[in-house]
Protein backbone atom coordinates (compact mmCIF):
# COMPACT_ATOMS: atom_id res chain seq x y z
CA UNK A 1 0.00 0.00 0.00
CA UNK A 2 2.73 2.15 0.87
CA UNK A 3 4.08 1.68 -2.84
CA UNK A 4 1.70 2.74 -4.52
CA UNK A 5 0.90 5.93 -2.13
CA UNK A 6 4.73 6.58 -2.98
CA UNK A 7 4.47 5.75 -6.28
CA UNK A 8 1.78 8.22 -6.87
CA UNK A 9 3.25 11.20 -4.41
CA UNK A 10 6.38 10.95 -7.01
CA UNK A 11 4.09 11.30 -10.10
CA UNK A 12 2.83 14.51 -8.61
CA UNK A 13 6.09 15.78 -8.12
CA UNK A 14 4.81 16.73 -4.09
CA UNK A 15 8.28 16.85 -3.10
CA UNK A 16 9.59 18.89 -5.63
CA UNK A 17 7.10 21.44 -5.70
CA UNK A 18 7.84 21.47 -1.88
CA UNK A 19 11.00 22.42 -2.64
CA UNK A 20 10.15 25.14 -5.10
CA UNK A 21 8.08 26.43 -2.32
CA UNK A 22 10.75 26.76 0.12
CA UNK A 23 13.28 28.57 -2.05
CA UNK A 24 10.36 30.55 -3.17
CA UNK A 25 10.15 31.81 0.22
CA UNK A 26 13.93 32.26 0.14
CA UNK A 27 13.41 34.56 -2.97
CA UNK A 28 11.74 37.30 -0.77
CA UNK A 29 13.45 36.93 2.88
CA UNK A 30 15.63 39.71 4.14
CA UNK A 31 19.16 39.43 2.48
CA UNK A 32 22.24 38.76 4.38
CA UNK A 33 24.61 40.57 2.16
CA UNK A 34 27.21 42.81 4.16
CA UNK A 35 28.61 44.89 1.27
CA UNK A 36 31.94 44.90 2.87
CA UNK A 37 33.98 48.66 1.97
CA UNK A 38 30.62 50.49 2.68
CA UNK A 39 29.35 48.46 5.54
CA UNK A 40 31.15 46.49 8.67
CA UNK A 41 29.89 43.86 10.84
CA UNK A 42 30.37 44.52 14.50
CA UNK A 43 33.96 44.02 16.42
CA UNK A 44 34.31 42.63 19.55
CA UNK A 45 36.92 44.53 21.81
CA UNK A 46 39.15 41.15 21.58
CA UNK A 47 39.76 40.98 18.16
CA UNK A 48 42.94 40.35 16.89
CA UNK A 49 44.38 42.53 14.07
CA UNK A 50 47.70 44.33 13.39
CA UNK A 51 50.33 44.47 16.51
CA UNK A 52 50.74 47.63 18.77
CA UNK A 53 53.37 48.12 21.04
CA UNK A 54 51.65 50.74 24.00
CA UNK A 55 53.68 53.22 26.26
CA UNK A 56 52.59 54.69 29.36
CA UNK A 57 51.01 57.83 29.95
CA UNK A 58 54.76 59.52 30.71
CA UNK A 59 55.98 58.18 27.05
CA UNK A 60 57.98 55.36 28.59
CA UNK A 61 57.37 52.48 26.72
CA UNK A 62 56.19 49.59 28.38
CA UNK A 63 57.81 46.79 27.39
CA UNK A 64 60.38 45.26 29.78
CA UNK A 65 62.22 42.55 27.41
CA UNK A 66 61.20 39.96 29.85
CA UNK A 67 60.79 37.58 26.43
CA UNK A 68 57.88 35.88 27.34
CA UNK A 69 55.70 36.20 23.83
CA UNK A 70 59.12 35.46 22.08
CA UNK A 71 59.08 32.10 24.03
CA UNK A 72 54.78 32.16 23.92
CA UNK A 73 54.80 32.62 19.92
CA UNK A 74 53.97 29.33 18.42
CA UNK A 75 55.03 30.70 14.90
CA UNK A 76 58.24 31.95 16.00
CA UNK A 77 57.35 35.67 14.64
CA UNK A 78 58.90 37.84 17.27
CA UNK A 79 62.55 38.46 18.10
CA UNK A 80 63.61 40.27 20.92
CA UNK A 81 67.20 41.79 21.88
CA UNK A 82 67.28 43.40 24.95
CA UNK A 83 70.18 45.54 27.19
CA UNK A 84 70.52 47.37 30.40
CA UNK A 85 69.86 51.26 30.43
CA UNK A 86 71.74 53.72 32.38
CA UNK A 87 69.21 53.98 35.00
CA UNK A 88 69.00 50.41 35.40
CA UNK A 89 66.23 49.24 33.88
CA UNK A 90 65.64 46.66 31.09
CA UNK A 91 64.56 47.74 27.89
CA UNK A 92 64.81 46.03 24.70
CA UNK A 93 66.83 47.29 21.68
CA UNK A 94 65.22 45.39 19.08
CA UNK A 95 61.38 43.81 19.04
CA UNK A 96 60.34 42.45 15.74
CA UNK A 97 57.26 41.20 14.73
CA UNK A 98 57.09 39.43 11.36
CA UNK A 99 53.74 39.43 10.32
CA UNK A 100 54.41 37.15 7.41
CA UNK A 101 54.70 34.02 9.80
CA UNK A 102 52.35 35.34 12.32
CA UNK A 103 49.10 33.39 12.88
CA UNK A 104 47.60 36.16 14.75
CA UNK A 105 46.94 33.52 17.96
CA UNK A 106 46.92 36.61 20.53
CA UNK A 107 49.37 34.62 23.04
CA UNK A 108 51.85 36.91 22.62
CA UNK A 109 49.35 39.95 24.10
CA UNK A 110 48.05 36.85 26.55
CA UNK A 111 51.59 36.39 28.14
CA UNK A 112 52.44 39.77 28.35
CA UNK A 113 52.60 41.08 31.97
CA UNK A 114 52.86 44.94 31.71
CA UNK A 115 49.97 45.11 28.37
CA UNK A 116 52.84 46.26 26.31
CA UNK A 117 52.37 44.00 23.29
CA UNK A 118 48.59 44.15 22.04
CA UNK A 119 46.25 43.47 18.74
CA UNK A 120 44.49 45.95 17.50
CA UNK A 121 41.34 46.17 15.67
CA UNK A 122 43.24 47.44 12.47
CA UNK A 123 43.22 44.76 10.03
CA UNK A 124 42.60 46.85 6.85
CA UNK A 125 46.71 46.80 5.88
CA UNK A 126 48.76 45.69 3.04
CA UNK A 127 52.77 45.60 2.05
CA UNK A 128 53.89 46.14 -1.12
CA UNK A 129 56.66 44.24 -0.31
CA UNK A 130 58.04 41.82 2.17
CA UNK A 131 59.57 44.42 4.23
CA UNK A 132 56.60 46.15 5.10
CA UNK A 133 54.67 43.39 6.63
CA UNK A 134 57.73 42.77 9.11
CA UNK A 135 57.15 45.44 12.22
CA UNK A 136 60.34 47.22 13.95
CA UNK A 137 60.06 48.61 17.20
CA UNK A 138 59.53 51.42 15.72
CA UNK A 139 56.72 51.00 13.50
CA UNK A 140 54.84 48.87 16.45
CA UNK A 141 55.62 51.94 18.86
CA UNK A 142 53.91 54.10 15.74
CA UNK A 143 50.86 52.20 15.48
CA UNK A 144 50.54 51.86 19.23
CA UNK A 145 50.52 55.99 19.58
CA UNK A 146 48.14 56.34 16.42
CA UNK A 147 45.89 54.04 18.41
CA UNK A 148 46.60 54.24 21.71
CA UNK A 149 42.87 55.58 22.57
CA UNK A 150 41.50 52.68 21.21
CA UNK A 151 43.18 50.18 22.37
CA UNK A 152 42.94 51.69 26.12
CA UNK A 153 38.95 51.48 25.79
CA UNK A 154 39.38 47.79 24.43
CA UNK A 155 41.19 46.74 27.17
CA UNK A 156 39.05 49.13 29.78
CA UNK A 157 36.11 47.38 27.81
CA UNK A 158 37.46 43.27 28.65
CA UNK A 159 38.91 44.17 31.98
CA UNK A 160 36.00 42.39 33.75
CA UNK A 161 36.12 39.34 31.87
CA UNK A 162 39.79 39.13 32.27
CA UNK B 1 6.41 48.57 -43.38
CA UNK B 2 8.40 46.04 -45.32
CA UNK B 3 6.02 47.27 -48.60
CA UNK B 4 7.51 51.15 -47.63
CA UNK B 5 11.13 49.35 -47.61
CA UNK B 6 10.89 47.61 -50.81
CA UNK B 7 9.38 50.91 -52.82
CA UNK B 8 12.34 53.05 -50.91
CA UNK B 9 14.42 50.46 -52.30
CA UNK B 10 13.29 50.70 -55.81
CA UNK B 11 16.60 51.99 -57.76
CA UNK B 12 18.50 48.45 -56.44
CA UNK B 13 18.14 44.80 -58.59
CA UNK B 14 15.03 43.36 -57.13
CA UNK B 15 17.30 40.52 -55.54
CA UNK B 16 19.33 42.53 -53.63
CA UNK B 17 16.39 44.00 -52.10
CA UNK B 18 14.94 41.04 -51.33
CA UNK B 19 18.62 39.97 -49.27
CA UNK B 20 18.62 43.05 -48.03
CA UNK B 21 15.04 42.81 -46.22
CA UNK B 22 15.54 38.79 -45.43
CA UNK B 23 19.16 40.41 -43.50
CA UNK B 24 17.05 43.23 -41.98
CA UNK B 25 14.45 41.03 -40.57
CA UNK B 26 17.22 38.48 -39.21
CA UNK B 27 18.94 41.13 -37.47
CA UNK B 28 15.75 42.73 -36.14
CA UNK B 29 15.40 38.81 -34.44
CA UNK B 30 19.00 37.86 -33.59
CA UNK B 31 20.26 41.55 -32.32
CA UNK B 32 17.13 41.38 -29.34
CA UNK B 33 17.82 37.89 -29.12
CA UNK B 34 21.51 38.26 -27.91
CA UNK B 35 20.32 41.56 -25.58
CA UNK B 36 17.96 38.62 -24.07
CA UNK B 37 20.73 36.38 -23.37
CA UNK B 38 22.72 38.70 -22.13
CA UNK B 39 19.74 39.62 -19.45
CA UNK B 40 19.33 36.39 -18.73
CA UNK B 41 22.54 35.60 -17.30
CA UNK B 42 22.28 38.25 -15.11
CA UNK B 43 18.35 37.55 -14.44
CA UNK B 44 19.91 34.41 -13.68
CA UNK B 45 22.67 35.17 -11.20
CA UNK B 46 20.17 37.67 -9.65
CA UNK B 47 17.28 35.27 -8.95
CA UNK B 48 19.63 32.02 -7.88
CA UNK B 49 21.81 35.22 -5.44
CA UNK B 50 18.08 35.89 -4.00
CA UNK B 51 17.43 32.51 -3.31
CA UNK B 52 20.39 31.80 -1.48
CA UNK B 53 19.72 34.82 0.61
CA UNK B 54 22.63 37.08 -1.28
CA UNK B 55 21.96 40.31 -3.34
CA UNK B 56 23.95 38.64 -6.55
CA UNK B 57 25.88 41.23 -8.79
CA UNK B 58 25.08 44.98 -8.30
CA UNK B 59 28.56 46.52 -8.81
CA UNK B 60 28.57 47.03 -12.76
CA UNK B 61 26.34 50.41 -13.32
CA UNK B 62 23.16 50.71 -11.62
CA UNK B 63 22.17 47.89 -9.62
CA UNK B 64 24.68 45.45 -11.88
CA UNK B 65 22.55 46.42 -14.63
CA UNK B 66 25.57 46.40 -17.08
CA UNK B 67 27.50 43.37 -15.77
CA UNK B 68 26.51 41.40 -18.82
CA UNK B 69 28.40 43.68 -20.77
CA UNK B 70 31.25 43.90 -18.85
CA UNK B 71 31.39 40.02 -19.04
CA UNK B 72 30.99 40.08 -22.89
CA UNK B 73 33.60 42.33 -23.09
CA UNK B 74 35.98 40.54 -20.74
CA UNK B 75 35.05 37.11 -22.69
CA UNK B 76 36.44 38.85 -26.50
CA UNK B 77 39.27 40.21 -25.00
CA UNK B 78 40.61 36.97 -23.46
CA UNK B 79 42.88 34.67 -25.53
CA UNK B 80 41.31 31.70 -27.20
CA UNK B 81 43.12 28.82 -26.41
CA UNK B 82 43.72 25.48 -28.73
CA UNK B 83 44.95 22.62 -27.07
CA UNK B 84 48.01 21.44 -28.49
CA UNK B 85 46.76 17.72 -29.48
CA UNK B 86 43.06 19.20 -30.01
CA UNK B 87 41.83 18.73 -33.83
CA UNK B 88 41.85 22.17 -34.74
CA UNK B 89 38.85 22.03 -37.30
CA UNK B 90 36.36 19.94 -35.23
CA UNK B 91 37.50 22.20 -32.14
CA UNK B 92 36.29 25.40 -33.75
CA UNK B 93 33.34 24.12 -35.76
CA UNK B 94 31.73 22.90 -31.92
CA UNK B 95 30.72 25.91 -31.09
CA UNK B 96 29.68 27.14 -34.27
CA UNK B 97 27.44 23.63 -35.14
CA UNK B 98 25.93 24.27 -31.41
CA UNK B 99 24.94 28.00 -32.26
CA UNK B 100 23.95 27.83 -35.46
CA UNK B 101 20.72 25.53 -34.83
CA UNK B 102 19.56 27.20 -31.77
CA UNK B 103 19.56 30.33 -33.63
CA UNK B 104 18.01 28.73 -37.28
CA UNK B 105 15.57 27.36 -35.25
CA UNK B 106 14.11 30.92 -34.49
CA UNK B 107 13.40 31.46 -37.73
CA UNK B 108 9.58 29.89 -38.09
CA UNK B 109 8.72 31.19 -34.38
CA UNK B 110 5.60 33.35 -34.61
CA UNK B 111 5.48 35.92 -32.17
CA UNK B 112 2.57 37.12 -32.87
CA UNK B 113 -0.30 36.63 -35.40
CA UNK B 114 1.63 37.02 -39.11
CA UNK B 115 4.64 38.26 -37.11
CA UNK B 116 6.63 35.29 -38.53
CA UNK B 117 10.40 35.32 -40.23
CA UNK B 118 9.25 32.30 -42.10
CA UNK B 119 5.63 31.20 -42.27
CA UNK B 120 6.29 27.44 -42.99
CA UNK B 121 3.62 24.74 -42.82
CA UNK B 122 5.89 22.29 -40.88
CA UNK B 123 7.44 24.60 -38.18
CA UNK B 124 6.63 22.02 -35.51
CA UNK B 125 8.86 19.48 -37.21
CA UNK B 126 11.69 22.09 -38.39
CA UNK B 127 12.12 23.00 -35.06
CA UNK B 128 12.31 19.76 -33.23
CA UNK B 129 14.98 19.23 -36.12
CA UNK B 130 16.94 22.07 -35.61
CA UNK B 131 16.67 21.63 -31.47
CA UNK B 132 18.25 17.77 -32.33
CA UNK B 133 21.04 18.81 -34.07
CA UNK B 134 22.87 21.53 -31.69
CA UNK B 135 23.79 17.95 -29.88
CA UNK B 136 26.26 17.18 -32.73
CA UNK B 137 27.81 20.27 -32.00
CA UNK B 138 28.26 18.89 -28.17
CA UNK B 139 29.37 15.85 -29.86
CA UNK B 140 32.24 17.51 -31.53
CA UNK B 141 33.32 19.88 -29.05
CA UNK B 142 33.66 16.66 -26.88
CA UNK B 143 35.46 14.56 -29.54
CA UNK B 144 37.97 17.34 -30.89
CA UNK B 145 39.27 18.80 -27.21
CA UNK B 146 41.08 15.28 -26.95
CA UNK B 147 40.44 15.53 -22.96
CA UNK B 148 38.39 12.61 -21.34
CA UNK B 149 36.44 15.30 -19.07
CA UNK B 150 35.56 16.92 -22.56
CA UNK B 151 34.88 13.32 -23.72
CA UNK B 152 32.68 12.03 -20.88
CA UNK B 153 30.95 15.15 -20.95
CA UNK B 154 30.11 14.91 -24.94
CA UNK B 155 28.91 11.08 -24.04
CA UNK B 156 26.76 11.73 -20.99
CA UNK B 157 24.96 14.99 -22.99
CA UNK B 158 24.58 12.40 -26.65
CA UNK B 159 23.02 9.77 -24.60
CA UNK B 160 20.81 12.55 -22.67
CA UNK B 161 19.37 14.47 -25.30
CA UNK B 162 18.48 11.35 -27.76
CA UNK B 163 16.68 10.07 -24.58
CA UNK B 164 14.51 13.07 -24.13
CA UNK B 165 14.28 13.90 -27.61
CA UNK B 166 11.56 10.78 -27.83
CA UNK B 167 9.53 12.31 -24.95
CA UNK B 168 9.25 15.84 -26.10
CA UNK B 169 8.37 14.66 -30.15
CA UNK B 170 5.31 12.29 -28.39
CA UNK B 171 4.64 15.25 -26.16
CA UNK B 172 4.69 17.64 -29.79
CA UNK B 173 3.02 14.55 -31.25
CA UNK B 174 0.15 15.26 -29.03
CA UNK B 175 0.11 18.84 -29.33
CA UNK B 176 -0.24 17.68 -33.47
CA UNK B 177 -3.08 15.55 -32.29
CA UNK B 178 -4.99 18.38 -30.59
CA UNK B 179 -4.40 21.13 -33.14
CA UNK B 180 -4.48 19.19 -36.14
CA UNK B 181 -1.58 21.44 -37.50
CA UNK B 182 2.31 21.60 -37.82
CA UNK B 183 2.42 25.40 -38.00
CA UNK B 184 3.32 26.96 -34.84
CA UNK B 185 0.76 30.31 -35.78
CA UNK B 186 -2.06 27.63 -36.22
CA UNK B 187 -1.42 25.75 -33.24
CA UNK B 188 -1.77 28.86 -30.84
CA UNK B 189 -5.04 30.13 -33.32
CA UNK B 190 -6.61 26.90 -32.48
CA UNK B 191 -6.11 27.41 -28.52
CA UNK B 192 -8.51 30.54 -29.00
CA UNK B 193 -11.57 30.29 -27.43
CA UNK B 194 -14.57 32.24 -25.29
CA UNK B 195 -12.85 30.87 -22.14
CA UNK B 196 -10.11 32.01 -22.28
CA UNK B 197 -7.21 30.70 -20.15
CA UNK B 198 -9.24 27.10 -19.76
CA UNK B 199 -9.24 26.49 -23.70
CA UNK B 200 -5.47 26.29 -23.67
CA UNK B 201 -4.15 23.55 -24.58
CA UNK B 202 -2.37 23.22 -20.94
CA UNK B 203 -5.58 21.84 -19.39
CA UNK B 204 -6.27 18.63 -21.76
CA UNK B 205 -2.66 18.04 -21.98
CA UNK B 206 -1.79 18.37 -18.60
CA UNK B 207 0.84 15.85 -18.29
CA UNK B 208 2.46 16.27 -21.61
CA UNK B 209 3.07 20.40 -20.80
CA UNK B 210 4.65 18.75 -18.06
CA UNK B 211 6.72 16.20 -19.39
CA UNK B 212 7.44 18.94 -22.68
CA UNK B 213 8.61 21.50 -20.51
CA UNK B 214 11.09 18.84 -17.83
CA UNK B 215 12.39 17.14 -21.05
CA UNK B 216 12.97 20.62 -22.62
CA UNK B 217 15.01 21.31 -19.38
CA UNK B 218 16.46 18.34 -19.83
CA UNK B 219 16.88 19.04 -23.67
CA UNK B 220 19.29 22.48 -22.93
CA UNK B 221 21.47 20.63 -20.00
CA UNK B 222 20.27 22.33 -17.52
CA UNK B 223 19.96 22.09 -13.69
CA UNK B 224 18.74 19.49 -12.57
CA UNK B 225 19.59 17.46 -15.93
CA UNK B 226 23.32 19.24 -16.14
CA UNK B 227 25.20 16.11 -15.94
CA UNK B 228 26.38 16.98 -18.93
CA UNK B 229 28.70 19.72 -17.52
CA UNK B 230 28.49 18.97 -13.86
CA UNK B 231 31.54 20.47 -12.74
CA UNK B 232 31.32 18.57 -9.40
CA UNK B 233 32.36 15.49 -11.28
CA UNK B 234 33.88 16.09 -15.14
CA UNK B 235 34.84 20.06 -14.24
CA UNK B 236 32.88 21.44 -17.02
CA UNK B 237 32.02 18.51 -19.17
CA UNK B 238 31.91 19.42 -22.99
CA UNK B 239 33.54 22.94 -23.18
CA UNK B 240 36.75 21.98 -20.37
CA UNK B 241 38.78 23.23 -23.04
CA UNK B 242 37.17 26.09 -24.32
CA UNK B 243 37.91 29.57 -23.38
CA UNK B 244 36.99 32.94 -24.38
CA UNK B 245 34.92 33.72 -27.44
CA UNK B 246 34.50 29.86 -27.88
CA UNK B 247 32.90 29.29 -24.92
CA UNK B 248 30.88 32.19 -24.89
CA UNK B 249 29.31 30.75 -28.23
CA UNK B 250 28.63 28.10 -26.27
CA UNK B 251 26.80 29.98 -23.04
CA UNK B 252 25.01 31.71 -26.13
CA UNK B 253 23.55 28.82 -27.32
CA UNK B 254 22.77 27.21 -24.58
CA UNK B 255 20.79 30.29 -23.03
CA UNK B 256 19.40 31.27 -26.85
CA UNK B 257 17.75 27.08 -26.51
CA UNK B 258 16.56 27.80 -22.87
CA UNK B 259 14.73 31.24 -24.48
CA UNK B 260 13.47 29.33 -27.33
CA UNK B 261 12.15 26.50 -24.93
CA UNK B 262 10.30 28.35 -23.50
CA UNK B 263 8.87 30.17 -25.61
CA UNK B 264 7.95 27.25 -27.27
CA UNK B 265 6.03 25.96 -24.13
CA UNK B 266 4.11 29.34 -23.87
CA UNK B 267 3.31 28.69 -27.77
CA UNK B 268 2.03 25.47 -27.60
CA UNK B 269 0.51 25.29 -24.28
CA UNK B 270 0.26 28.65 -22.91
CA UNK B 271 -2.05 30.13 -26.02
CA UNK B 272 0.98 32.04 -27.19
CA UNK B 273 0.08 35.58 -27.29
CA UNK B 274 -3.78 34.98 -26.89
CA UNK B 275 -4.64 37.36 -23.59
CA UNK B 276 -5.84 35.22 -20.42
CA UNK B 277 -8.27 37.76 -20.31
CA UNK B 278 -10.93 36.04 -22.84
CA UNK B 279 -13.99 35.11 -20.95
CA UNK B 280 -12.85 36.99 -17.77
CA UNK B 281 -13.46 40.66 -19.31
CA UNK B 282 -15.95 41.52 -21.70
CA UNK B 283 -14.44 41.35 -25.30
CA UNK B 284 -15.45 44.97 -25.89
CA UNK B 285 -12.53 45.68 -23.86
CA UNK B 286 -10.04 43.28 -26.05
CA UNK B 287 -10.53 44.51 -29.15
CA UNK B 288 -10.38 47.75 -30.87
CA UNK B 289 -7.98 50.65 -31.07
CA UNK B 290 -7.59 52.03 -27.27
CA UNK B 291 -4.59 51.66 -25.26
CA UNK B 292 -6.67 49.59 -23.11
CA UNK B 293 -7.19 46.94 -25.82
CA UNK B 294 -3.87 46.76 -26.68
CA UNK B 295 -2.64 46.09 -23.23
CA UNK B 296 -5.42 43.63 -22.67
CA UNK B 297 -5.56 42.15 -25.93
CA UNK B 298 -4.19 39.98 -27.60
CA UNK B 299 -0.54 40.97 -28.20
CA UNK B 300 3.09 40.00 -28.05
CA UNK B 301 3.46 41.27 -24.50
CA UNK B 302 1.62 38.28 -23.13
CA UNK B 303 3.92 35.97 -25.03
CA UNK B 304 6.48 37.47 -23.90
CA UNK B 305 5.36 37.77 -20.09
CA UNK B 306 4.33 33.46 -20.78
CA UNK B 307 8.01 33.06 -21.99
CA UNK B 308 9.78 35.14 -19.10
CA UNK B 309 7.47 33.47 -16.49
CA UNK B 310 9.08 29.83 -17.69
CA UNK B 311 12.65 31.51 -17.69
CA UNK B 312 12.25 32.41 -14.12
CA UNK B 313 11.04 28.29 -13.70
CA UNK B 314 14.20 27.50 -15.52
CA UNK B 315 15.93 29.59 -12.98
CA UNK B 316 14.29 28.40 -10.03
CA UNK B 317 14.94 24.97 -10.73
CA UNK B 318 18.36 25.67 -10.72
CA UNK B 319 18.40 27.58 -7.73
CA UNK B 320 16.10 24.20 -5.38
CA UNK B 321 16.60 21.16 -7.18
CA UNK B 322 20.52 19.01 -7.07
CA UNK B 323 21.62 17.05 -9.91
CA UNK B 324 20.21 13.77 -10.58
CA UNK B 325 22.13 10.98 -10.51
CA UNK B 326 22.40 9.78 -14.29
CA UNK B 327 20.94 6.54 -14.07
CA UNK B 328 18.08 8.93 -12.61
CA UNK B 329 17.66 10.63 -15.25
CA UNK B 330 17.18 7.59 -18.24
CA UNK B 331 14.94 5.99 -16.28
CA UNK B 332 12.83 9.41 -16.10
CA UNK B 333 13.28 9.59 -19.70
CA UNK B 334 13.00 6.35 -20.69
CA UNK B 335 10.53 4.65 -18.19
CA UNK B 336 8.07 6.93 -16.55
CA UNK B 337 8.15 10.31 -19.61
CA UNK B 338 7.53 8.16 -22.86
CA UNK B 339 4.70 5.87 -21.40
CA UNK B 340 2.76 9.03 -20.13
CA UNK B 341 3.30 10.55 -22.95
CA UNK B 342 2.51 7.50 -25.03
CA UNK B 343 -0.40 6.94 -22.91
CA UNK B 344 -2.03 10.68 -23.24
CA UNK B 345 -1.22 10.69 -26.65
CA UNK B 346 -4.41 7.81 -26.84
CA UNK B 347 -6.45 9.99 -24.29
CA UNK B 348 -5.85 13.38 -26.13
CA UNK B 349 -6.54 11.38 -29.61
CA UNK B 350 -9.88 10.08 -27.81
CA UNK B 351 -11.09 13.94 -26.52
CA UNK B 352 -10.20 14.81 -30.24
CA UNK B 353 -12.54 11.66 -31.74
CA UNK B 354 -15.34 12.56 -29.55
CA UNK B 355 -15.48 16.07 -29.56
CA UNK B 356 -14.68 16.15 -26.03
CA UNK B 357 -15.90 20.31 -25.15
CA UNK B 358 -14.71 23.16 -24.28
CA UNK B 359 -11.58 22.50 -26.44
CA UNK B 360 -11.89 20.06 -29.33
CA UNK B 361 -15.79 20.97 -30.53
Amino acid sequence: MTAITNYFKSLILIELFRGLVLTGKYFFRKKITVQYPEEKTPMSPRFRGLHAQRRYPNGEERCIACKLCEAVCPALAITIDSEERDDGTRRTTRYDIDLTKCIFCGFCEESCPVDAIVETRHFEYHGENRDDLYMTKEKLLAVGDKMEKQIAADRAADAPFR
Amino acid sequence: MIEAIESALDFLPAGLVTLIIIVGKILVLVLPLMGAVAYLTLAERKVIGYMQVRIGPNRVGPRGLLQPIADAVKLMFKETILPAKANRFLFIAGPILTLAPALAAWAVVPFDDGLVISNIDASLLYILAMTSLGVYGVIIAGWASNSKYAFLGALRSAAQIVSYEIAMGFALVGVLVAAGSLNLGEIVEAQRGSLGIINWYMIPLLPLFIVYFIAGVAETNRAPFDVAEGESEIVAGFHVEYSSMTFSIFFLAEYANMILIALLTALMFLGGWLSPLHGILPASLLEGEGVLALLLGDGIHWLLAKTSFFLFLFLWFRATFPRYRYDQIMRLGWKIFIPITIVWLLVAAAMVVWKIGPWFN
